[in-house]
Protein backbone atom coordinates (compact mmCIF):
# COMPACT_ATOMS: atom_id res chain seq x y z
CA UNK A 1 0.00 0.00 0.00
CA UNK A 2 1.32 3.64 -0.32
CA UNK A 3 -0.64 6.61 -0.29
CA UNK A 4 1.46 10.41 -0.41
CA UNK A 5 0.90 13.93 -0.08
CA UNK A 6 2.73 16.48 0.17
CA UNK A 7 4.45 15.71 3.35
CA UNK A 8 4.43 11.75 3.55
CA UNK A 9 4.71 8.94 1.93
CA UNK A 10 3.80 6.01 3.58
CA UNK A 11 4.69 2.31 2.24
CA UNK A 12 3.21 -1.06 4.17
CA UNK A 13 4.25 -4.54 3.31
CA UNK A 14 3.77 -7.76 4.63
CA UNK A 15 6.96 -10.17 5.19
CA UNK A 16 6.74 -14.40 5.85
CA UNK A 17 9.48 -13.59 8.22
CA UNK A 18 10.36 -12.40 11.53
CA UNK A 19 11.25 -9.48 12.56
CA UNK A 20 14.24 -10.64 13.21
CA UNK A 21 14.92 -11.12 9.90
CA UNK A 22 13.73 -7.96 8.84
CA UNK A 23 15.30 -6.00 11.07
CA UNK A 24 18.96 -8.05 9.86
CA UNK A 25 18.25 -6.76 6.00
CA UNK A 26 16.93 -2.84 7.45
CA UNK A 27 20.37 -2.87 9.48
CA UNK A 28 23.64 -4.43 7.96
CA UNK A 29 25.13 -2.64 5.22
CA UNK A 30 25.91 -5.32 3.37
CA UNK A 31 22.47 -6.68 3.30
CA UNK A 32 21.25 -3.06 2.57
CA UNK A 33 23.16 -2.47 -0.23
CA UNK A 34 21.19 -5.43 -1.81
CA UNK A 35 17.86 -4.14 -1.95
CA UNK A 36 18.38 -0.46 -0.39
CA UNK A 37 22.16 1.15 -1.75
CA UNK A 38 25.12 1.27 -0.79
CA UNK A 39 25.94 2.37 2.18
CA UNK A 40 28.20 2.86 5.16
CA UNK A 41 24.99 2.51 7.86
CA UNK A 42 25.72 1.21 11.47
CA UNK A 43 23.00 0.90 13.75
CA UNK A 44 24.13 3.29 16.08
CA UNK A 45 22.08 6.65 17.00
CA UNK A 46 23.82 9.70 15.80
CA UNK A 47 25.97 7.73 13.30
CA UNK A 48 26.21 9.84 10.50
CA UNK A 49 26.34 7.67 6.79
CA UNK A 50 25.80 8.10 2.73
CA UNK A 51 23.55 6.46 0.78
CA UNK A 52 25.18 5.98 -2.80
CA UNK A 53 22.98 5.51 -6.00
CA UNK A 54 24.50 6.00 -9.41
CA UNK A 55 24.82 9.93 -10.16
CA UNK A 56 22.48 10.87 -12.83
CA UNK A 57 22.49 14.15 -15.00
CA UNK A 58 21.48 16.91 -12.05
CA UNK A 59 21.96 14.71 -8.92
CA UNK A 60 25.28 13.42 -7.43
CA UNK A 61 23.61 10.04 -6.38
CA UNK A 62 24.57 10.62 -2.44
CA UNK A 63 22.16 11.19 0.57
CA UNK A 64 23.54 12.26 3.57
CA UNK A 65 21.89 10.40 6.46
CA UNK A 66 22.02 10.20 10.19
CA UNK A 67 20.56 8.24 12.49
CA UNK A 68 17.46 9.04 14.70
CA UNK A 69 16.84 6.00 16.62
CA UNK A 70 17.19 2.08 16.96
CA UNK A 71 15.06 -0.11 18.35
CA UNK A 72 16.16 -3.63 17.83
CA UNK A 73 13.72 -5.61 15.75
CA UNK A 74 10.98 -2.78 16.29
CA UNK A 75 12.13 0.64 15.28
CA UNK A 76 14.75 2.40 12.83
CA UNK A 77 14.29 5.87 11.97
CA UNK A 78 17.33 8.00 10.06
CA UNK A 79 17.34 11.94 8.20
CA UNK A 80 16.94 11.85 4.56
CA UNK A 81 19.22 14.96 2.85
CA UNK A 82 19.33 15.46 -1.11
CA UNK A 83 19.03 18.22 -3.47
CA UNK A 84 18.82 20.75 -0.82
CA UNK A 85 15.64 18.86 1.43
CA UNK A 86 15.64 16.90 4.60
CA UNK A 87 13.24 14.26 5.23
CA UNK A 88 13.02 11.85 8.22
CA UNK A 89 12.60 8.09 7.23
CA UNK A 90 11.19 5.50 10.02
CA UNK A 91 10.88 1.89 9.89
CA UNK A 92 8.46 0.28 12.11
CA UNK A 93 8.16 -3.84 12.46
CA UNK A 94 5.70 -5.20 13.71
CA UNK A 95 4.67 -9.50 14.90
CA UNK A 96 2.17 -10.75 13.15
CA UNK A 97 0.62 -14.37 13.11
CA UNK A 98 2.42 -15.30 9.50
CA UNK A 99 5.93 -12.89 9.82
CA UNK A 100 6.39 -8.78 10.13
CA UNK A 101 4.25 -5.65 8.64
CA UNK A 102 6.59 -3.74 8.01
CA UNK A 103 5.76 0.45 7.79
CA UNK A 104 8.27 2.98 6.20
CA UNK A 105 7.25 6.16 6.30
CA UNK A 106 9.13 9.17 4.88
CA UNK A 107 7.99 12.73 6.80
CA UNK A 108 8.40 16.09 7.26
CA UNK A 109 10.12 17.09 3.89
CA UNK A 110 12.04 20.30 4.23
CA UNK A 111 14.67 22.71 2.66
CA UNK A 112 17.76 21.13 5.45
CA UNK A 113 19.11 24.71 5.74
CA UNK A 114 15.83 25.44 7.89
CA UNK A 115 18.39 25.06 10.71
CA UNK A 116 19.12 28.34 10.14
CA UNK A 117 15.98 30.39 10.30
CA UNK A 118 15.02 29.04 14.22
CA UNK A 119 12.91 31.10 15.74
CA UNK A 120 11.69 32.16 12.51
CA UNK A 121 7.74 32.87 12.86
CA UNK A 122 6.45 31.07 9.46
CA UNK A 123 7.02 27.59 9.99
CA UNK A 124 7.99 24.78 6.81
CA UNK A 125 5.00 22.77 8.36
CA UNK A 126 2.49 25.66 7.97
CA UNK A 127 4.04 26.21 4.59
CA UNK A 128 3.35 22.78 3.46
CA UNK A 129 -0.21 22.72 4.70
CA UNK A 130 -1.12 25.83 2.29
CA UNK A 131 0.92 23.89 -0.53
CA UNK A 132 -1.21 21.00 -0.52
CA UNK A 133 -4.41 23.33 -1.06
CA UNK A 134 -2.52 25.33 -3.80
CA UNK A 135 -1.74 21.76 -5.35
CA UNK A 136 -5.05 20.74 -4.65
CA UNK A 137 -6.12 23.41 -7.02
CA UNK A 138 -3.82 22.97 -9.84
CA UNK A 139 -5.50 19.70 -11.05
CA UNK B 1 14.82 12.81 -8.94
CA UNK B 2 14.55 16.03 -10.52
CA UNK B 3 17.85 18.17 -10.25
CA UNK B 4 15.13 21.01 -11.69
CA UNK B 5 13.58 21.11 -8.36
CA UNK B 6 17.00 22.77 -6.40
CA UNK B 7 16.05 26.20 -7.49
CA UNK B 8 12.55 25.56 -6.17
CA UNK B 9 13.79 24.29 -2.59
CA UNK B 10 16.31 27.47 -2.24
CA UNK B 11 13.66 30.04 -3.20
CA UNK B 12 11.44 28.46 -0.58
CA UNK B 13 14.14 27.69 2.20
CA UNK B 14 13.86 31.32 3.04
CA UNK B 15 10.38 31.22 5.36
CA UNK B 16 10.31 35.07 4.63
CA UNK B 17 9.75 34.76 1.19
CA UNK B 18 7.50 31.80 2.07
CA UNK B 19 5.36 34.03 3.82
CA UNK B 20 5.50 36.11 0.94
CA UNK B 21 4.94 33.31 -1.25
CA UNK B 22 1.39 32.60 0.66
CA UNK B 23 0.57 35.92 0.75
CA UNK B 24 0.14 36.15 -3.31
CA UNK B 25 -1.42 33.01 -3.42
CA UNK B 26 -4.02 34.43 -0.78
CA UNK B 27 -4.76 38.52 -2.24
CA UNK B 28 -3.94 37.58 -5.82
CA UNK B 29 -1.30 40.95 -7.34
CA UNK B 30 0.27 42.61 -4.78
CA UNK B 31 2.37 45.62 -4.91
CA UNK B 32 5.96 45.86 -3.48
CA UNK B 33 4.48 48.53 -0.51
CA UNK B 34 1.13 46.45 0.09
CA UNK B 35 3.86 43.58 0.91
CA UNK B 36 6.51 45.72 2.53
CA UNK B 37 3.85 46.47 4.85
CA UNK B 38 3.05 43.11 6.64
CA UNK B 39 6.31 41.47 5.84
CA UNK B 40 8.31 42.78 8.60
CA UNK B 41 11.50 44.05 6.55
CA UNK B 42 12.36 46.85 4.55
CA UNK B 43 11.36 47.15 1.08
CA UNK B 44 14.64 46.33 -0.58
CA UNK B 45 14.75 43.14 1.61
CA UNK B 46 11.10 42.70 0.10
CA UNK B 47 12.27 43.14 -3.64
CA UNK B 48 15.92 40.63 -2.74
CA UNK B 49 13.24 38.14 -1.90
CA UNK B 50 10.83 38.77 -4.85
CA UNK B 51 13.90 38.52 -6.93
CA UNK B 52 14.97 35.42 -5.96
CA UNK B 53 11.01 33.76 -6.42
CA UNK B 54 11.52 35.19 -9.46
CA UNK B 55 13.74 33.50 -10.17
CA UNK B 56 12.20 30.24 -9.29
CA UNK B 57 9.52 31.16 -11.18
CA UNK B 58 7.40 31.18 -8.17
CA UNK B 59 6.22 34.98 -9.19
CA UNK B 60 5.63 37.41 -12.42
CA UNK B 61 5.22 40.96 -12.30
CA UNK B 62 4.28 43.72 -14.02
CA UNK B 63 5.19 47.72 -14.07
CA UNK B 64 1.92 49.63 -13.68
CA UNK B 65 2.93 53.19 -13.15
CA UNK B 66 5.19 53.79 -10.62
CA UNK B 67 4.17 50.38 -9.21
CA UNK B 68 5.72 47.00 -9.67
CA UNK B 69 2.73 44.39 -8.98
CA UNK B 70 3.50 40.87 -8.45
CA UNK B 71 1.33 37.49 -8.78
CA UNK B 72 2.25 34.13 -7.61
CA UNK B 73 2.73 31.41 -10.36
CA UNK B 74 1.37 28.45 -7.57
CA UNK B 75 1.74 26.06 -11.03
CA UNK B 76 5.76 26.60 -10.16
CA UNK B 77 4.99 24.03 -7.02
CA UNK B 78 4.64 21.64 -9.31
CA UNK B 79 7.86 20.09 -9.69
CA UNK B 80 7.52 19.92 -5.46
CA UNK B 81 4.72 17.66 -5.23
CA UNK B 82 6.25 15.51 -8.26
CA UNK B 83 9.60 14.87 -5.60
CA UNK B 84 7.77 14.00 -3.06
CA UNK B 85 5.07 11.49 -5.35
CA UNK B 86 8.21 10.07 -6.73
CA UNK B 87 9.34 8.81 -3.36
CA UNK B 88 6.35 6.61 -3.61
CA UNK B 89 7.28 4.48 -6.41
CA UNK B 90 10.65 4.82 -5.17
CA UNK B 91 9.93 2.71 -1.98
CA UNK B 92 7.22 0.65 -3.52
CA UNK B 93 9.87 -0.56 -5.59
CA UNK B 94 12.63 -0.59 -2.72
CA UNK B 95 10.66 -3.05 -0.79
CA UNK B 96 9.63 -5.66 -3.23
CA UNK B 97 13.52 -5.65 -3.60
CA UNK B 98 13.59 -6.17 0.22
CA UNK B 99 11.03 -8.84 -0.37
CA UNK B 100 13.01 -10.96 -2.93
CA UNK B 101 16.33 -10.24 0.28
CA UNK B 102 14.45 -11.81 2.70
CA UNK B 103 13.90 -14.92 0.45
CA UNK B 104 17.33 -15.28 -0.34
CA UNK B 105 18.55 -14.81 3.35
CA UNK B 106 18.99 -17.58 5.66
CA UNK B 107 16.23 -18.33 8.33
Amino acid sequence: MTTSDTRSVIVEKQFPHPPAKVWRALTESSLIEQWLMKNDFQPNTGHAFQLRADPVPNWNGIIDCKVVAVEPNRTLSYTWGTLGMESLVTFTLTPTDTGTHLRMEQAGFRPDQEANYKGAQYGWNKFMGGLERVVGQLV
Amino acid sequence: MPGAADNLFRALSDPTRRAIFERLTRNGELTVHALTERAGVSQPMVSKHLSALKRAKLVRHRRHGRETHYQARPEALAPLADWIGHYGAFWQNKMDRLGELLERMEP
